[in-house]
C-alpha cells in the first residue's frame, strides 16, 4: 500500500520532468527570441538584445539553459548560484519586468491574504465550483434513481447530457448573453470581485460539466446498488427506507464518483482559464491567456507546469482516498 | 376463421424468426441505431452540417470576406431597432460585424473547419491507435511497456495545455504555416488522442487473445498478423467505433477553444480559400461586443452546441448499438 504511494509520488518527478523537457523544446523551436515577439511596442535594438541575453542566459548552448531553468546555475552577473525549478523558482517573465513568474502567480496585491494572489483567485472559483457541482449532482442522481422513470429524472437526465455535451466556454456565452446582457442581473465586468454576486456566473458555469457528470454517475451506480441482493436483505429484514437508503445504498453507490473528483478537479483547474477570460477573472488562467497572447514563454513554461503538478496530485489524493473508503481495493504493488 | 388467422400469424412469427436468423450482428446493431431517435437526429443534423460545409460557397448569400461599407453592425433581419440604433436588413439574415461582412456566410464556411478538424485526425488517430493497441495487446512486453509508460506520461500532460503550447511555438515555423495552420492543429490532436485509442484496443487485444477461437486459429497455424485482422480487431471494432465517435466532439470543441483563444486556424482574405473562418474565431472576433450585438458570438456558439450534442447523440446511440451491456452507463 504505501510503498504503491511512495512509487506514485515519486513517478510524479519524471513526469514533470519530462513536462518540463517537451514544454522547453517547443518554445525554444519557435523562432525569434522573447524579444522581438512583441509588435506593439519599440522595438529592441540587436545591441540591447544581447545584453538581455546575456543578463537572462540566454547566450548559453540549450542543454545549459534548461538545467539552469530545472537545477539552477550560477548567474553571470552576481556570480551567485540561482536555484531553479526544484527550489520552486520558475525564473523572470519577459513580459511584467522586474517580476519573476511566482511573483505574478502566487503574491497578493499589498496588504492583502493569500487569497487575492492570482493562484488564491482561480484556487477559490474552482474549489467553489466544485462544491457547487457536488451539492447539487449529487443529490440530483441519488433521488433520479430513487424516482426512476419519473418527470425529475427525465428532467435531470437532459440537463446532464446538455451539460456533459455543451463545452462550458460555450455555455459562458449563452450566460452571459441570457444574465447579464439581457436580464442585466449581473454585470458583464463587475466593479469588483469582493462582492458574492459576481462569483455565482463563473463558478455555476465552471461546474456546469462536473455537476452533469456528478448527476450520471451517481444516478448509474445507485442503480446498481438498487439492485443488489443486500438490499433486498435490508429491506427484508424490516430496515426503514431511511437507513437502507443512507446506510447500505449511499455508502456503496458513492464510491464512483468519489474517483471522478480527481479528473473533475483537474478540469476545473485547466478549464478555468478560457471561464476566467471571458468573465475578467482576475486568476491565473487569466494570467496564462494574457501570457500566450503576448508569447511570454517563461511565463507560459511556468503555469503550465504549475498546472500539471496540480492536476497529478489530484489524481494521486482521489486515488488515496478510494482505497481509504473502499477496503476491497487492492492497488497492485 | 379463427384457424386460419392463427395459422397466418404463425407463418408470420416463422417468417420473422427465419428472417432474424440471417441478420449479422452488424445487421443488429443497425437495428438498434436507427430505432434510437435522438441517434437519428444527430445523424441528420451531421450529415447537413457536412452538406452546408461541402458546398459552402453555393449556400452562402454572400462572400463571407466582402465589406459592406456603412452596413457594419447591422442586427439580424427579424430585429427592427438594435442597440446601436442600426435596423435589420433582409438581406443579412443574421446580420454583420464589425467591419460589415455577412455573418450568415461566415458560419456557413465555418463549418468547413469544423467538420474537417472532427473528422480528419481522428480517422489518423483510429488507424494509428489500432495498429500500435493491436500489437501491444497481442505481443506483450517492449511494445506493451512503452505504450504504457507513454500513456503515463501523457495522462499527466493536461490536452488543452499540450495543444497550446505546441501551437504558439510551431504557428511560425513551416509547419505552423501550411494549410494557415491547420495542419498543425490537425498533428497536434492526433499527437495527444492516439494514446487512448491505443490503450482500449490494447485492453479488447489482452482479452480477446486469450479466447478459444483465437487459441484454435494458432494451433492450426495461422499467421500472427492473420490472427491479428481476421481474428482480433473485427471483434474490437465497436468500442474503437465508439471511441471514434466520442473523439470527434471533443475535436470540434477544442478547435472552438484554441479558435477562440486566436490559436487555430490563421484568418485568410484570400477569397480562393478554402477554409476562411472557423466559429472559435468568429466567437472571438464577437466577444468584443457581446453587450452591443450578442449575435455574433449566439450564431457561432449554437453552431458549436447544435454539432457537438449530435455527435454526443451519435455516440450514445453507438454505444449502446454496439456494446448492449453498457446501456444506461454513464
Amino acid at each position: 500500500m504505501s510503498a504503491y504511494f511512495i512509487r506514485r509520488i515519486l513517478w510524479l518527478f519524471p513526469v514533470l520532468f519530462v513536462v518540463a523537457l517537451i514544454t522547453f523544446s517547443l518554445m525554444h523551436a519557435a523562432p525569434g527570441g522573447p524579444w522581438d515577439r512583441d509588435l506593439s511596442s519599440r522595438q529592441v535594438d540587436a545591441g540591447t538584445q544581447k545584453v538581455l541575453n546575456a543578463y537572462y542566459g540566454l547566450d548559453k548552448p540549450l542543454w545549459r539553459q534548461f538545467t539552469a531553468y530545472v537545477f539552477g546555475d550560477v548567474s553571470s552577473t552576481t556570480d551567485k548560484f540561482v536555484c531553479g525549478l526544484v527550489c520552486g523558482n520558475l525564473g523572470p517573465s519577459y513580459r511584467v519586468r522586474g517580476s519573476t513568474v511566482q511573483d505574478i502567480l502566487f503574491k497578493p496585491p499589498k496588504g492583502k491574504g493569500f487569497e487575492y494572489s492570482r493562484f488564491g483567485y482561480s484556487l477559490r472559483l474552482g474549489l467553489i465550483s466544485l462544491v457547487f457541482a457536488i451539492v447539487l449532482g449529487i443529490p440530483a442522481g441519488i433521488f433520479s434513481a430513487l424516482k426512476q422513470n419519473s418527470l425529475v429524472d427525465y428532467l435531470s437526465g437532459f440537463i446532464s447530457s446538455v451539460g456533459i455535451s455543451i463545452p462550458s466556454f460555450v455555455m459562458a456565452i449563452f450566460m452571459i448573453i441570457i444574465f447579464a446582457t439581457t436580464l442585466h442581473w449581473v454585470s458583464v465586468v463587475p466593479k469588483s470581485w469582493d462582492e458574492a454576486k459576481a462569483w455565482v456566473l463563473p463558478a455555476a458555469v465552471l461546474g456546469f460539466g462536473t455537476l452533469a457528470f456528478a448527476t450520471r454517475l451517481t444516478r448509474a451506480s445507485m442503480l446498481e446498488v438498487l439492485r443488489q441482493d443486500y438490499i433486498r436483505t435490508a429491506r427484508a429484514k424490516g430496515l426503514h427506507e431511511n437507513i437502507v437508503v443512507w446506510r447500505h445504498m449511499l455508502r456503496n453507490a458513492l464510491i464512483p464518483v468519489v474517483t471522478i473528483l480527481g479528473p473533475a478537479l483537474a478540469g476545473l483547474v485547466t478549464g478555468s482559464f478560457i471561464i476566467e477570460t471571458m468573465f475578467s477573472f482576475p486568476g491565473m488562467g487569466r494570467a496564462y491567456v494574457t501570457a500566450i497572447s503576448q508569447r511570454d514563454y517563461s511565463m507560459i513554461l511556468g503555469t503550465t507546469l504549475l498546472y500539471v503538478l496540480m492536476v497529478s496530485l489530484a489524481n494521486l489524493s482521489v486515488d488515496f482516498l478510494y482505497v481509504i473508503i473502499d477496503p476491497r481495493i487492492r492497488l497492485e504493488e | 376463421m379463427a384457424v386460419d388467422n392463427m395459422k397466418t400469424n404463425k407463418v408470420v412469427a416463422l417468417n420473422a424468426l427465419e428472417k432474424r436468423r440471417f441478420r449479422t450482428p452488424w445487421q443488429e446493431a443497425w437495428g438498434r441505431l436507427i430505432r434510437n431517435k435522438a441517434a437519428v437526429l444527430g445523424v441528420v443534423l451531421i450529415v447537413s452540417f457536412l452538406f452546408i460545409a461541402a458546398f459552402a460557397n453555393v449556400l452562402a448569400p454572400h462572400n463571407p470576406l466582402q465589406l459592406n461599407s456603412g452596413k457594419d453592425f447591422l442586427p439580424p433581419s427579424w430585429i427592427e431597432t438594435s442597440a446601436s440604433g442600426k435596423h435589420g436588413d433582409p438581406e443579412f439574415i443574421l446580420g454583420t460585424d464589425t467591419l460589415g461582412r455577412d455573418v450568415l456566410s461566415r458560419v456557413v464556411y465555418g463549418s468547413r473547419v469544423s467538420m474537417m478538424v472532427g473528422f480528419a485526425p481522428t480517422l489518423i488517430i483510429m488507424l494509428v491507435g489500432t495498429f500500435v493497441g493491436l500489437m501491444a495487446g497481442y505481443y506483450g512486453g517492449r511494445w506493451d511497456n512503452f505504450l504504457m509508460r507513454l500513456t503515463d506520461v501523457m495522462y499527466g500532460f493536461p490536452d488543452l495545455l499540450f495543444f497550446i503550447i505546441a501551437l504558439i511555438s510551431l504557428r511560425d515555423t513551416w509547419l505552423g504555416q501550411f494549410m494557415n495552420g491547420l495542419f498543425l492543429l490537425f498533428f497536434a490532436l492526433a499527437i495527444i488522442n492516439w494514446v487512448g485509442v491505443a490503450r482500449i484496443v490494447r485492453g479488447q487485444a489482452l482479452s480477446l487473445k486469450q479466447k478459444e477461437f483465437v487459441e484454435a486459429a494458432r494451433s492450426i497455424g495461422v499467421k500472427d498478423s492473420q490472427i491479428m485482422l481476421r481474428h482480433l480487431l473485427p471483434n474490437a471494432l465497436g468500442p474503437i467505433i465508439v471511441q471514434g465517435s466520442f473523439l470527434i466532439p471533443g475535436m470540434i470543441i477544442t478547435e472552438a477553444v484554441l479558435g477562440y483563444l486566436g490559436l487555430g486556424l490563421k484568418p485568410t482574405t484570400n477569397p480562393d480559400a478554402f477554409f476562411i473562418t472557423s466559429w472559435g474565431s468568429l466567437m472571438l472576433d464577437g466577444q468584443t461586443s457581446i453587450n452591443a450585438q450578442p449575435y455574433l458570438l449566439l450564431a457561432p456558439a449554437i453552431c458549436v452546441a447544435l454539432v457537438v450534442l449530435s455527435f454526443t447523440f451519435l455516440g450514445d446511440g453507438l454505444r449502446d448499438a454496439l456494446d448492449p451491456r453498457m446501456r444506461g452507463r454513464a
